[in-house]
């Protein structure tokens, strides 16, 4: 499972990159959806987004999810790559699979990457 | 299937885990008036007496196979059904018209619904349908809830032509109560000589979706691209609901730009029953796939890299998208698509489009000669299909009665509808009207005027 450390995370698997703004689904997430045949992100550029919000909506062949925001914040981008090559998510969840980029958004309360580790390893057993 | 029920035993064990003593404790919040009421019916029958008495309650039905000629339409249509249908149909392999969720007993399933699904996209113009709604008018609501989706409810405002079946408009004001959605348009006092032109006005930046017949609840015909293209301009999404036998003729919604395109399938091989079973015919393109309501069958290759069917993109339905999915309706009319996929496969597009000619050209006739009767007169001077719309000299229901003593079912009485269409009447003439059988009815119509 690919965790990188530069990132923050949720317990609803959503990750956070604080250089950037960006965020969206983390490598755990994609696994457990398996084949992702569907995204729409559901929030537009200038719309403010809280912990909690939905940001999409993620189909793969066995199920149906939401993805949150992870941090508060405005977006001022929306990956509009994803609703054609939804499998982007399944391929590169944390580079050329980030959702939307907020301005303003605070990591502080999301786990780094060895928490979030221990928290999945957690939820295998 | 052997039914096996529950035997005492099981009961008395399920009774002990959720701590109930008897089945009766199970009911005791009902009073005990309420709970076995005396329903005063008379003793039982024999099978051989029941039957009977059947048997002779159904001689009271008068039908369009054996005792009478039919001129009534209204978006339930008599039309001929080859035999074919019916022997395929009545296959006991296609019976159970469940869910076919296990595709490696479904195949047969399945790829019925596969190739019905492709005939109606080659019918409409389409680019997919899904595996079928109830009827016309749940397909047509259906795209109401798909619209609403869509703009992910931040558009409010349905525009709807009154000219849609009134049944459709009804079933649709029951719809959109609670989603919030505005009915824009639904007013039987509008103007029913304007055409389509007069829903422009309606179409603001709110609208979600723009709903019109096709041909209209009168039959009438009307090139919808210009108010497509208006809709379009202002964002919102045009629904056609559409005469499936119309289109043996006439130019596709798809060719007119339509992004929904829904439908009463019972005039595709389906007997008029009473009203039902139908089947509502639901299309749309393909960058809303995710956006339509029910099921989809799809083709794929099994593990042996064999052609094989299966229901695909299912993470769109309630089952799996629970409170989220954009319908809670995802049963599918199977046995009736079946049908529809039969009837086009029989008549083929050349067989359509002569079925679509003949009802052309025989409510053409009759619509001429009627015209011509004293006192009646066509309301619209509009292209017809193959219902047009009459003014009569006395009452729609006093004409009724009188035909029907001469075995015919006359039109429909559109003042029930319509107050400005008192005395009107939608005459619907099909395939299987003769040319004795019009001369006939234009007959009785000028023999009224003597009585």
């Amino acid at each position: 499972m690919n965790i990188p450390t530069n990132l923050k995370y949720t317990k609803t698997d959503e990750w956070f990159n604080p250089d950037t703004g960006a965020m969206g689904l983390s490598d755990y997430a994609q696994g457990q959806l398996s084949d992702i045949v569907f995204i729409e992100i559901i929030v537009s550029t200038g719309e403010t987004v809280a912990p909690g919000k939905p940001i999409a909506s993620v189909e793969s062949v066995k199920a149906a999810a939401e993805t949150y925001a992870s941090v508060s914040g405005k977006v001022v981008a929306v990956n509009e790559d994803l609703s054609g090559n939804p499998e982007i998510l399944n391929t590169d969840p944390y580079v050329k699979g980030w959702m939307v980029k907020v301005e303003g958004g605070q990591a502080s309360g999301l786990m780094d990457a060895a928490a979030y580790t221990k928290y999945c390893e957690e939820r295998a057993h | 299937m052997t039914y096996i029920p529950h035997s005492p035993k099981e009961r008395d064990a399920m009774l002990a885990v959720i701590g109930v003593k008897s089945l009766e404790d199970l009911f005791k919040d009902i009073p005990a008036k309420h709970r076995y009421p005396s329903l005063d019916l008379p003793p039982a029958l024999t099978e051989m007496e029941a039957a009977a008495e059947l048997g002779e309650l159904s001689t009271s039905n008068e039908n369009i196979q054996t005792d009478l000629v039919s001129f009534l339409g209204a978006g339930a249509y008599n039309h001929y059904i080859p035999a074919a249908v019916d022997h395929i149909l009545r296959r006991g392999e296609f019976y159970t018209a469940y869910t076919p969720y296990q595709p490696e007993i479904s195949q047969g399933t399945l790829q019925g619904i596969f190739e019905y699904q492709s005939l109606i996209c080659a019918l409409t113009g389409m680019e997919v349908s899904n595996a079928s709604h109830y009827d016309g008018a749940t397909a047509v609501a259906e795209a109401a809830n798909m619209a609403y989706a869509q703009f992910r409810g931040k558009r409010g405002r349905v525009v709807i032509s009154p000219t849609v079946h009134p049944q459709y408009r009804a079933t649709m004001r029951t719809y959109v109560q609670g989603m919030g959605l505005e009915l824009a348009g639904d007013d039987p006092n509008a103007n029913l000589d304007a055409g389509p032109e007069a829903l422009e006005s309606l179409i603001d930046d709110n609208t979600a979706l723009v709903i019109v017949q096709y041909p209209d609840f009168f039959g009438r015909v009307y090139d919808l691209s210009k108010l497509i293209e208006i809709a379009h301009g202002k964002g919102a999404l045009v629904c056609m609901t559409v005469n499936p036998t119309a289109l043996g003729l006439l130019k596709t919604p798809g060719e007119m730009g339509a992004d929904i395109v829904v439908g009463e399938g019972q005039p595709l091989g389906i007997p008029l029953s009473f009203g039902g079973p139908y089947l509502g015919f639901f299309t749309t393109r393909k960058q809303y796939i995710h956006k339509m309501a029910g099921r989809l069958a799809g083709e794929t290759v099994d593990n042996r890299g064999q052609r094989a069917f299966v229901l695909t993109l299912t993470a769109r339905e309630q089952h799996i998208k629970r409170e989220r999915a954009i319908s809670n309706i995802c049963s599918n009319e199977g046995l009736m698509a079946l049908a529809a996929a039969l009837y086009l496969s029989l008549l083929g597009q050349t067989g359509l489009r002569q079925v679509a000619e003949l009802c052309y050209h025989k409510a053409h006739y009759a619509a001429e000669k009627i015209s011509k009767v004293k006192g009646f007169s066509l309301c619209f001077d509009v292209p017809f299909f193959h219902e047009f719309s009459v003014y009569c000299p006395r009452p729609v229901a006093e004409i009724n009665d009188h035909l029907l003593e001469h075995g015919i079912l006359g039109g429909y009485d559109l003042g029930q509808d319509y107050p400005a269409l008192k005395d009107h009447m939608l005459v619907a003439v099909t395939e299987m009207n003769t040319r004795d059988e019009i001369d006939a009815l234009v007959d009785i119509l000028a023999e009224g005027n003597h009585d």
